[in-house]
């Protein structure tokens, strides 16, 4: 028995009322009637992110991914890596995203010849070809507006004139012949702090994630080396295909030849983990008594361990439990929002001044007649502290090779709450 | 939104005329504005078929995206119109001429993608010719083709699997993942394929794009499962010991003969190790798949951190991982113990997500972490998410049977729950509970009361059953509560459930059995009631019962027997991880996340018994390597990829990186574009000589060696055939192995003409513990520095002096061997001299000299005692006494005289070296005092620095000892370049032992 035709044989994209609105199929055409099955898992999932990402259905497989409330179905007709499937799925959104500024119906709708251009490149034969955003830019450019009016009045093109060398480079991920007039290199450090704090304000688990985004845009083929006062926090890595991995062995020195534009350097784990410093917290009393219709609610924030540095954009959310009709809140700063039917909280803070703390204070009205619920509601919590990361990660310096200008480098600092719960 | 109308027309509809004759015009924007709403069309899933004929006319369109867009339409109708296709065939077939190796490519990709099984003759030649183009895209394209013909066509197969034979001897990166990827579609079976190519695949693989990884990576799994032999062979089959008896006897065999790992098998292990630190989660879960199916269980543990981190990524991400680790967490549950804490729940994580995790938190807990686990399972309890809930329960229901020790807390819990405002969380727990009792009911009859009472108010049919049941099952534990429920049952009988019926009349039975007198009429009403029921199942059980338990003058000798048949001790269930054995498939792979074989699937075969013949892998070895020439040996590196250097597959040798980054600052530019790419294959030898001459591509070296190593092997065979031990015959044991078995002596002296300093060594580990008197041939003679352990002034006219003798401490081969010297220069003999007092570290020993009588006035006298230093140069301090007086001494040791030398063939140090690197790897850069530039003075300086023997045969100057104590591996090597430049690099378990090793050498060799 054969199964030829392996990888991806066909992609269906879904929006969120369940139409099929784009198809492309890479070998023979699949019914889009294969979809029924997707739609049935669809229904029996409780919530959107419900649905099993592997489906198997009489023929076929269905692997599918959810981003931007469009699920990405891809058809499989035999055994391949579910998460080869999934991880290009994503790169495909990325581009997407990448292209189009946002990864929307409307927007995908808009440009579906690029969408199709793109995914012809993208894949053949259900095997992925060309992936790394620079050599796709090189075949297909990106739509801009002025774009769009040239070629409607001149009947020129989205297609690239010149033919793509880039996937014929040893540097795939950078095209050739790049060229500045200022030549910049920006370094990006974003740390997310991920925790869940337990309710007496204890940490029951707390770890930081950084990532390294770059925005490089400088002439030529430029060498880069990128190193840290303190490499050793770095405890798990991993990297753009652009950085030499044994230099990093050795050194602990990040080389390489960076691609044109923006992309995602590093993304590195802190080893510290029983040591994070938690940034902010939270004091609150939400209770519920048996046989009254008024529950209690008060939240207060503070800063904590900041290095200084203020709590910014902060936002608080919560899921109260089912048996809330209403609240009555009065937040001593902010605007907050509490949604009847999805019983969700929300607090935006802003920023957190030390010296007044912020607080939210009230009552909530359940049903009448109903008993207590059992649940505490989980407090998520977002904010960002500027010019700080939190693990103390500090970039030494940058240099560059093989070029002969001088280039302008910055580096920024960031810290943001990931997934961030206290537990009540 | 203009289209949108049309496309609900039928496809005949006038409207698409428009779009033809906008196609038949002459005007480029007019072709493409058509041929964007045709696409739009087909983007939508719309029928624009009957355009067939006036698009494919623009084949040949002189507008590029025109073109394209024409192709895009091809591609989707051809199949549908194949006679107009055909149409199009020869504008690509002109293609495929075209100077420019991009339209040969796209001309090639175009074709092969028209399924019209007419042109699979066109198809065919234009793959084979492609095969052989210059250009390595245009290869890679015709890899990809491979699959499309065969999908058309598989009567094709054996003309493809000859080009794929030829694609697989492809040398550059661009190619090796397309082939892999046809080879796994057309012929996966063809292992033999590979062989050649392994090692070459391997050492390409950093390099090549990340889809192409993936696909190696798992063919490459597979085909090391068919070709080595299982690292675990021994811890496996002690765990399966009592299993079967069968393997025992292998045990047997196995410990005859030790394990040895094939190069090529650490080959594989070590090039792919890297790739866990890709950004793409499928290489990452391709590695530690990997990993987890082929490493030495030690090694295994790497992948977690890995597979820990994709947990951030995407939910559907995730979801995948969670369910590989829950697979591998039951058969290495330790690897993941540390990250307990990031399979913690949020509530905010998608149901199937938090199953999932729910799932790995169970496997991981253990005695010592249960109680951390448990308190973090009672948030969960609380959670809004009653399906998360449920299987919460669930969790802590296999944690209470897996660990004795909580699973009375766990019961307790449970027990609580069953206050539980939610019927569905009480009706869980009474699933878990009735397990739980099962394992023993005798204890807890307050509890299975308490259950009874619960059927009162529960409602959920299972967890009434499962109530039921257990009081029927328990009925003895609970004499008077058991009929009161039957009565209460009995009521509501024709309301229940079919499952709540039959538990109803299982338990009328059990206590009729038990308990005639009180529920003899309750029984005959319970079953008079099912007699009627509407469901067949319940009235044939009834009557089944009936006749089983109440002795009539029919029924037969089986109503005797009836209680053994309902009462009979049952078997407590086995609350089992759903993931267990699912490593029966290949993880990461498709079947393994459904547990069912997904067509195409390919078994992961079990390891052999025997290993296969390693040569099969053995490459011709080409003509550079045979000239050592180093140029020649440049010029296969230059036309390696782009980072096969800097990131050194097969060799730990850190120089070669540090050049990298000179050359390109030197260069100012990389080597980049197409040109080199293009032109790798007859790329001049010489014209890279300008490059640093030590330049040292491990892989050739390795291979270098190798070769050396076969020619002995060869020869010893001839000569000495009954001394080899077998494995000898296999290419990379080395020869030394066979020291073990007597009479070696003769054939090493075939091999001393070969390789004399190994024969020196070898003599050296063949009479072990050596007498004082061995050649001192071992050490560098005359090297031996004394140090002063007691001065002539302090000693009153004693003075003693020791030295490291170097030779091992025969009483105890942990100690190192201390030689101490006394001279009496005083006027008197001095008397009973021995060792007292010993002030020692904790750990360290000492092992004195036998006691001299008698020293006479003028004489000197040499004894030898052992100390255990622990690895460490802490000194040894004791008391020397005389018989008049005690003197407080210390001996302090050099760092290089903790360690013996060891003999270890060049493979051997590479690979022992790459398994200690990151912190136990330092490296140092240093210029060579003067006179120590060559080689004779860099081996004489580090082997007096410390006691290391050094590699023989080595290219480069490696040196191997362990350390006496614990016997870690200490390797150093020393790579020079031009200008006395050299490269220190030292690898040590023992990390301190390193560090001032390091700073010795080094001082040895820049002083």
């Amino acid at each position: 028995m054969q199964f030829p035709a392996k990888m991806i044989h066909s992609l269906f994209l879904v929006n969120s009322s369940g139409d099929i609105f784009l198809e492309k199929h890479w070998k023979s055409v699949v019914s889009r009637s294969v979809c029924d099955y997707f739609f049935e898992a669809q229904e029996r999932a409780s919530e959107p992110e419900n649905v099993p990402p592997v489906i198997p259905t009489p023929h076929h497989y269905l692997i599918s991914v959810l981003r931007h409330r469009i699920y990405f179905v891809a058809v499989i007709q035999s055994e391949v890596p579910p998460l080869f499937v999934i991880e290009f799925l994503h790169r495909v959104v990325d581009t997407f995203q990448d292209y189009f500024g946002v990864c929307t119906e409307a927007a995908i709708k808009d440009n579906v010849v690029v969408v199709y251009e793109l995914l012809e490149e993208m894949l053949d034969n259900g095997f992925p070809l060309a992936t790394e955003s620079n050599i796709l830019k090189e075949l297909i450019k990106p739509p801009t507006i002025l774009r769009t009016v040239v070629n409607t009045i001149t009947g020129s093109t989205n297609v690239g004139e010149q033919l793509p060398t880039g996937q014929l480079s040893v540097v795939p991920w950078r095209r050739t012949g790049v060229k500045y007039t200022n030549n910049e290199a920006y370094f990006d450090v974003v740390e997310e702090i991920d925790a869940i704090i337990d309710k007496s304000g204890s940490t029951i688990t707390a770890e930081i994630q950084g990532v390294i985004d770059a925005c490089v845009k400088l002439t030529g083929m430029p060498d880069l080396t990128l190193s840290f006062m303190n490499p050793r926090l770095l405890d798990d890595v991993s990297f753009h295909p652009c950085v030499r991995f044994k230099r990093w062995e050795a050194e602990r020195i990040l080389s390489f030849i960076p691609p044109d534009g923006n992309f995602r350097l590093l993304s590195y784990h802190v080893s510290c983990q029983n040591l994070v410093a938690i940034p902010v917290y939270v004091k609150h009393n939400i209770t519920f008594r048996e046989g009254s219709s008024q529950g209690r609610f008060e939240l207060t924030l503070g800063p904590k361990q900041t290095m200084g540095k203020g709590l910014e954009a902060v936002l608080i959310s919560s899921q109260l439990p089912r048996g809330v009709l209403n609240t009555n809140l009065n937040p001593s700063q902010g605007t907050y929002n509490f949604d009847p039917v999805t019983k969700l909280l929300s607090w935006d803070v802003g920023k957190i001044n030390p010296q007044k703390l912020p607080s939210l204070k009230g009552s909530m009205s359940l049903q009448a007649g109903a008993s207590k619920p059992d649940e505490n509601p989980t407090i998520n919590i977002q904010f960002k502290i500027q010019q700080s990361a939190l693990s103390g990660l500090k970039v030494n310096r940058l240099d560059m090779y093989g070029e002969k200008y001088k280039p302008f480098k910055g580096i920024k600092y960031m810290t943001k709450a990931g997934k961030f719960q206290v537990r009540t | 939104s203009r289209d949108s109308l049309k496309g609900t027309l039928p496809s005949s509809s006038p409207r698409h005329d428009d779009l033809k004759e906008m196609l038949d015009s002459n005007k480029d924007s007019l072709k493409l504005e058509a041929m964007k709403r045709i696409v739009a069309m087909i983007a939508r899933g719309k029928n624009a078929s009957d355009l067939f004929p006036a698009v494919v006319k623009n084949v040949a369109c002189k507008n590029i995206e025109v073109k394209k867009l024409v192709y895009v339409y091809l591609v989707r109708y051809a199949e549908e119109q194949q006679d107009l296709a055909l149409l199009s065939i020869s504008t690509f077939q002109r293609g495929l001429k075209d100077p420019n190796q991009l339209i040969r490519a796209s001309a090639l990709r175009v074709l092969s993608s028209i399924r019209v099984t007419i042109i699979v003759p066109i198809m065919m030649l234009a793959i084979k010719e492609a095969a052989s183009d210059m250009s390595p895209y245009v290869r890679k394209t015709a890899a990809h083709a491979i699959p499309k013909l065969y999908s058309l066509d598989p009567e094709q197969k054996d003309c493809l699997i000859e080009v794929i034979e030829k694609l697989l001897a492809d040398k550059t990166t661009l190619v090796a993942g397309s082939v892999v990827m046809a080879f796994e579609e057309v012929c996966p079976e063809r292992i033999d394929l590979i062989h050649k190519n392994y090692r070459k695949l391997c050492n390409l693989l950093i390099d090549v794009e990340e889809w192409g990884q993936v696909v190696i990576i798992n063919m490459l799994t597979r085909y090391a499962r068919t070709q080595f032999l299982n690292p675990n062979m021994n811890v496996s089959i002690a765990d399966k010991e009592e299993k079967e008896k069968k393997k025992t006897e292998a045990t047997a065999i196995v410990k005859r003969k030790p394990y040895v790992m094939d190069p090529d098998h650490r080959l594989l292990l070590r090039n792919t190790k890297p790739l866990l630190q890709s950004r793409n989660a499928a290489v990452v879960m391709a590695v530690a798949q990997l990993y987890f199916h082929l490493a030495p269980k030690a090694e295994v543990g790497v992948i977690a951190k890995a597979l820990v981190r994709l947990m951030r990524s995407h939910s559907e991400v995730q979801y995948v991982v969670l369910q590989n680790v829950a697979t591998m967490s039951i058969k290495r549950r330790g690897m993941f113990e540390p990250y307990l804490k990031s399979f913690y729940i949020r509530s905010t994580d998608p149901t199937q997500i938090k199953v999932l995790k729910l799932e790995v938190l169970t496997n991981l807990a253990n005695e010592t972490n249960i109680s951390t686990i448990l308190r973090e399972f009672q948030t969960y309890i609380k959670s809004n998410d009653k399906d998360f809930v449920a299987a919460t329960i669930q969790a802590i229901g296999r944690c209470a049977t897996n660990i004795g020790e909580v699973r009375d807390t766990c019961l307790n819990g449970l027990v609580q729950l069953l206050s539980n405002r939610d019927e569905l969380v009480v009706a869980e727990s009474v699933v878990v509970i009735k397990k739980l009792l099962q394992m023993q009911p005798e204890q807890h009859s307050d509890i299975i009361k308490h259950m009874a009472k619960l059927t009162d108010n529960i409602q959920v049919p299972m967890a009434r059953a499962s109530i039921l049941w257990l009081i029927g099952e328990y009925c003895e534990h609970v004499p008077k509560i058991a009929p009161d429920v039957l009565r209460k049952m009995a009521k509501t009988f024709t309301n229940e459930e079919d499952i709540v019926k039959l538990q109803i009349i299982n338990l009328a039975a059990k206590l009729y059995l038990t308990n005639s007198k009180q529920t003899k009429l309750l029984t005959q009403y319970v079953l008079n009631l099912a007699k009627y029921d509407q469901n067949y199942d319940i009235r044939d059980r009834a009557r089944f019962i009936r006749q089983l338990i109440v002795p009539t003058d029919k029924s037969g000798a089986l109503s005797k027997y009836a209680k053994k048949l309902f009462l009979a001790l049952k078997p407590a269930p086995v609350l089992e991880s759903p993931f267990k054995d699912r490593d029966h498939f290949q993880l990461g792979s498709l079947s393994h996340l459904l547990n069912a074989k997904a067509g195409g699937y390919q078994v992961l075969p079990d390891w052999p018994e025997a290993a296969p013949d390693p040569s099969v892998r053995n490459v011709e070895v080409p003509e550079w390597t045979k000239c050592s020439s180093r140029e020649k040996r440049k010029e296969k590196k230059a036309d390696k990829p782009f980072y096969s250097d800097s990131e050194g597959e097969s060799g730990p040798t850190e120089s070669a990186d540090s050049e990298e980054v000179k050359k390109s600052e030197k260069k100012s530019k990389p080597r980049i574009g197409s040109s080199e790419s293009e032109s790798e294959e007859d790329e001049d030898s010489e014209s890279e000589s300008s490059e640093s001459e030590e330049e040292e591509s491990e892989e050739e070296s390795e291979e270098e060696t190798k070769k050396k190593k076969k020619v002995g092997n060869e020869r010893l065979e001839n000569t000495h055939t009954t001394d080899i031990h077998t494995h000898s015959e296999r290419r990379n044991t080395h020869i030394l192995n066979c020291d073990s078995q007597p009479n070696t002596i003769a054939s090493v002296q075939v091999f001393d003409t070969i390789c004399k300093p190994a024969w020196l060594y070898m003599q050296f580990l063949l009479n072990p513990p050596l007498p004082v008197s061995v050649p001192q041939t071992i050490v560098p003679s005359g090297n031996l520095k004394t140090y002063e352990l007691l001065h002539r002034i302090t000693g009153e006219g004693l003075s003693v002096e020791y030295c490291f003798s170097r030779q091992p401490f025969s009483p105890d081969p942990h100690m190192v061997a201390v030689k101490i010297q006394f001279t009496n220069s005083a006027t008197s003999e001095a008397k009973s001299l021995h060792v007292e007092d010993a002030k020692l570290q904790s750990g360290m020993r000492i092992k004195e000299f036998p006691e001299i009588e008698v020293l006479p006035a003028g004489e000197t006298v040499s004894v030898v005692m052992g100390i255990d230093f622990c690895d460490s140069t802490q000194a040894a301090n004791f008391q020397l006494c005389t018989h008049t007086r005690k003197f407080f001494v210390s001996i302090q040791p050099p760092v290089g005289e903790l360690m013996m030398p060891i003999f270890m063939t060049e493979n051997e140090f590479k690979k022992e070296q790459g398994q200690l690197m990151g912190m136990n790897e330092i490296t140092e850069k240093l210029t060579l005092e003067e006179k120590c530039q060559g080689e004779h003075a860099v081996v004489q300086r580090v082997t007096t620095a410390a006691n290391l023997s050094r590699v023989p045969c080595g290219s480069d100057k490696e040196f191997a000892g362990k350390t006496v104590t614990s016997g870690s591996l200490v390797l150093v090597s020393v790579v020079t370049k031009e200008d006395g430049a050299a490269q220190l690099t030292v690898n040590c378990e023992k990390m301190v032992i390193g560090t001032m090793l390091v700073k010795d050498i080094l001082q040895a060799l820049t002083q």
